[in-house]
């Protein structure tokens, strides 16, 4: 079945799609990045970080989850919405136990890249929360470090969607809200070394960690030393409009 | 060969059993375990999930989503306080103590031969007579610390909570199948709702004479909207439901009632059983919908019993069921649902994933409720109150109804009024009434603060006190709290927020995370630690919130925080004085040395005037 062909703007930028596809389905396509961490390529969108928040017709939206509509005006660059997205960003690293110098992620952390490209420089506002998390290592080849978990569920929904398995699920509700495992620890589920929930990219921070492999891309090679997070959808920018 | 059930297994086995191991029904087979065996532990979950084609961790999600499923061993008695604003200004606290030392156990533990638990819990619906508790399923009220006491003699001696109900309450609540002390305090009642006598199924019988277009056109006419809160037009909504192209639809009526200080759906469900059921037949035949459920909140199971044999005689007389009142072809039949402990499930969607035997999660709006709701169904969900509306407006029509209220907001509306006054209780009252004149109604003591709308609504002081209830200026789904001026806003405030913290369903960032570190700037402007850039800090922070947040709990969150601020800021502003000794006002000496004197075993020279007497 053939789609709708649909027309929209983009921060004034007209940018060209089908029915069926979300805004920021749209926005890739035409290399306009809007920052994200929940959401990844391959994975149905959850609208859960709320980093993708946009304005559509003035009023507030994940760009993940929002379908895209003929004629809809989508700002996605402005001072206000930065401050909203930079905000976010802190929450997370607040929420959770995130020491970047010793962390093996870094350098290929999405949370890390996202505080970068955002201009977070300096230490956040916003109090420590300091969580106690037990670290899950009964697996002989997998580590857990929940202190690093920003709750995006994507090792959940790869498992469920990709794998068609169930190792990981949300656990808790509020502050405590959580990615459990299907089990009592994480050996004592059916995971594999090969599951996409576990694979390189599936977790967006240091939290799922291979062991034995730790820190093995030396500094300047790592994913975003030279190029920020966004970069690889911007290069296929289209070119029309203004910036 | 047929396996030999024994033990947790057998109760497993028999819960899910009892609902047809229907994965949906799962709220309730939990339910049946969690009463069975006193806790759904590791072990039970993964039965549960073998015996339901689940997983163990989607089991845990569920177990540890709910307050009233608990992975550790509760006891045969579970007493839970509420902790509503208005329980804590009637003194809980002192009931809460003799409790504890009565039963030898604090606050959120069990007793070690498991016979009793006692703990705290969200608004029970009890506000105007607080403070109240949950005794299992039984309520109990108005509570001292005498009568604590004598409650947990009591239950020594015999553990059968319906032992302590000595006095019944009024209406209903006296019925052998409620048995409950709870008063209804109808204290003005309206047309619409609360009057004397109201002529049975004139409503339905008046609908189903009428095209199902015709009915969504009255209830459009009548300008009814929404009583849950959102103030949605109703006649819209069911007209969405119905244009939607769908094999069934769903008819919810939203029982969940969890906004602090909101009780009047108690009392419309313990008085007006027929009238709620009576306006959902006639949404089901507006929208052509075939199934309904109502949802009610764990706290009120007392009232199960009587609903479920309400429903039954509505089967037999032909009211439920097929070709409902002889109209050919015309089937609709209603389940009721229990919650299980979560505020989040009022909010429409979660509502549904609850249903639906999922975490009480919000869904990915569009598609709306109308569109694709129960499981995937178009479903029209409404309050309790907003049915029974429904069910006078076919009978007594649009005209009649738009006639009472103001332009935008017609009809009564029920106020539950709880707090600083002499008359709690329930007030049916034309919207568009004056704050004032309903302080004057509930014989408000001295009246400084009043809180209209719950947790999530405005916090207004004197000089509001003229505006109208309203969806144009103050809209309520019902609360209305009032409080004189020994209460502090401060501790209004931050019981909201920990209120929020408590009951976010935590999916999205800003309000798992954004209210906790509203919490913590609202302390810290109580203790009198903070400068005036820290309001800079909570406005900004609330916007971030409000903006952002992915449902209505946490576009409103904040609302207690900046209505306190632009209503009561002189109170800020003494909380907030700017320092002269240099130092961070934040910077609490005290605390900070705190740590420095335990490690050194000795006090301060410069801050403990008393320097060389014994530390400890
Ligand atoms: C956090 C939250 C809690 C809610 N709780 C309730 C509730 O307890 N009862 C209710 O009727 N509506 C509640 N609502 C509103 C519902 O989402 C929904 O708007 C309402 O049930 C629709 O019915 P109505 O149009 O008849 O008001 C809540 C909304 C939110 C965001
Ligand atoms: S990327 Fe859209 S909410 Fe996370």
């Amino acid at each position: 079945m053939k789609r709708r062909a649909i027309e929209f703007k983009i921060d004034g930028i007209t940018v060209k799609g089908s029915a069926g596809q979300t805004v920021m389905d749209v926005a890739d396509q035409a290399g306009i990045y809007i920052p994200r961490l929940c959401d990844v390529e391959g994975l149905e969108p959850q609208g859960s970080c709320r980093v993708c928040t946009v304005k559509v017709d003035g009023r507030p939206a994940a760009a993940c989850t929002q379908p895209a509509a003929h004629g809809i005006d989508v700002i996605n660059n402005t001072p206000e919405i930065l401050s909203y997205r930079r905000d976010l960003i802190k929450m997370l690293f607040q929420e959770g136990n995130h020491l970047c110098s010793i962390c093996e992620a870094s350098g290929r952390c999405e949370l890390q890249a996202m505080a970068y490209r955002l201009g977070i420089m300096e230490p956040a506002k916003y109090p420590y929360l300091q969580p106690v998390r037990p670290i899950d290592a009964s697996h002989p080849d997998i580590l857990l470090d929940k202190n690093r978990c920003i709750r995006c569920g994507r090792c959940i929904r790869a498992s469920q969607q990709i794998d068609r398995k169930n190792v990981f699920g949300y656990i808790g509700r509020g502050i405590n809200k959580r990615v459990g495992v299907d089990g009592r620890n994480l050996a004592d589920t059916d995971v594999d070394v090969n599951d996409s929930a576990v694979a390189p990219g599936t977790c967006p921070v240091g939290c799922i960690i291979m062991k034995r492999i730790g820190f093995h891309e030396p500094i300047g090679q790592r994913k975003y030393d030279n190029a920020p997070i966004g970069s690889e959808i911007e290069k296929t920018r289209s070119g029309r409009g203004k910036e | 060969m047929r396996k030999v059930r024994k033990g947790i297994s057998a109760v497993v086995y028999r819960s899910c059993k009892a609902f047809n191991h229907d994965r949906t029904r799962i709220l309730d087979i939990l339910r049946k375990v969690q009463t069975s065996l006193g806790c759904i532990s590791g072990e039970t979950m993964e039965m549960l999930a073998e015996e339901l084609s689940s997983h163990r961790v989607e089991i845990e999600g569920l177990v540890s989503f709910y307050s009233f499923f608990s992975e550790k061993p509760k006891g045969k008695i579970t007493i839970r306080l509420s902790d509503d604003i208005v329980d804590r200004f009637a003194g809980v606290d002192k009931v809460a103590k003799v409790f504890s030392d009565e039963l030898g156990i604090g606050m959120g533990q069990t007793s070690s031969d498991l016979n009793f638990s006692l703990e705290y819990t969200s608004c029970i619906g009890m506000s105007d007579q607080a403070p109240a508790a949950l005794i299992n399923e039984s309520v109990v009220t108005k509570l001292t610390p005498q009568s604590a006491r004598t409650i947990v003699r009591k239950l020594k001696q015999n553990p059968v909570t319906s032992n302590l109900v000595k006095k019944k309450g009024d209406g209903n609540n006296a019925d052998p199948l409620i048995n409950a002390p709870v008063k209804n305090n109808i204290r003005r009642k309206g047309d619409v709702l609360l009057a004397d006598r109201l002529p049975a199924e004139a409503g339905l019988k008046k609908a189903l004479k009428m095209k199902a277009d015709a009915v969504i056109q009255e209830i459009g006419h009548s300008g009814l909207r929404g009583r849950g809160g959102a103030g949605y037009s109703t006649g819209l909504k069911w007209e969405l439901a119905r244009k939607a192209k769908a094999k069934e639809r769903y008819v919810i009526c939203n029982a969940d009632e969890g906004e602090p200080g909101t009780f009047k759906d108690r009392v419309l469900l313990t008085e007006r059983p027929d009238l709620i059921f009576e306006g959902m037949t006639i949404a089901a035949y507006a929208i052509g919908g075939t199934k309904g459920i109502l949802y009610l909140r764990a706290e009120y199971a007392y009232l199960l019993p009587y609903m479920e044999s309400s429903l039954k005689k509505r089967r037999t007389a032909g009211l439920l069921g097929k070709n409902i009142t002889g109209k050919k072809g015309f089937a609709f039949d209603i389940r009721i649902q229990l919650g299980a402990g979560a505020y989040i499930c009022g909010e429409e969607s979660s509502l549904i994933s609850s249903c639906e035997g999922l975490r009480g999660e919000p869904k990915t709006r569009p598609p709306f409720p109308v569109e694709k709701g129960f499981l995937g169904f178009p479903t029209v969900v409404n309050n309790v109150e907003t049915f029974c509306c429904a069910a006078r407006i076919l009978d007594k029509g649009a005209r009649w109804f738009s006639g009472i209220g103001t332009d935008q907001s017609t009809g009564t509306k029920l106020l539950s009024i709880s707090g600083d006054c002499t008359r709690p209780g329930i007030y049916e009252v034309p919207y568009g009434v004056a704050v004032t004149d309903v302080l004057d109604m509930a014989g408000a003591d001295a009246p400084a603060i009043v809180q209209v709308g719950g947790a999530s609504g405005d916090m207004i002081g004197r000089s509001s006190f003229h505006r109208k209830i309203s969806y144009e200026d103050l809209p309520t789904g019902g609360s209305f709290m009032t409080f004189n001026a020994s209460r502090n806003v401060l501790s209004i405030v931050d019981y909201f927020l920990e209120f929020f913290v408590h009951e976010s369903c935590g999916y999205c960032t800003p309000c798992r995370v954004g209210n906790v570190f509203l919490r913590e700037r609202i302390q810290k402007i109580k203790n009198g630690l903070a400068e005036e850039a820290d309001l800079r800090y909570l406005k900004d922070l609330s916007n971030t919130i409000m903006m952002t947040s992915r449902c209505g709990l946490g576009h409103t969150s904040p609302k207690p925080v900046l209505s306190s601020i632009a209503h009561f800021p002189i109170v800020y502003a003494s909380l907030t004085k700017e320092r002269t000794d240099g130092r961070q006002a934040s910077f609490d000496i005290q605390k900070a040395l705190e740590e420095s004197r335990r490690i050194a075993k000795r006090q301060s020279m410069i801050y403990d005037p008393v320097y060389g007497e014994a530390a400890d």
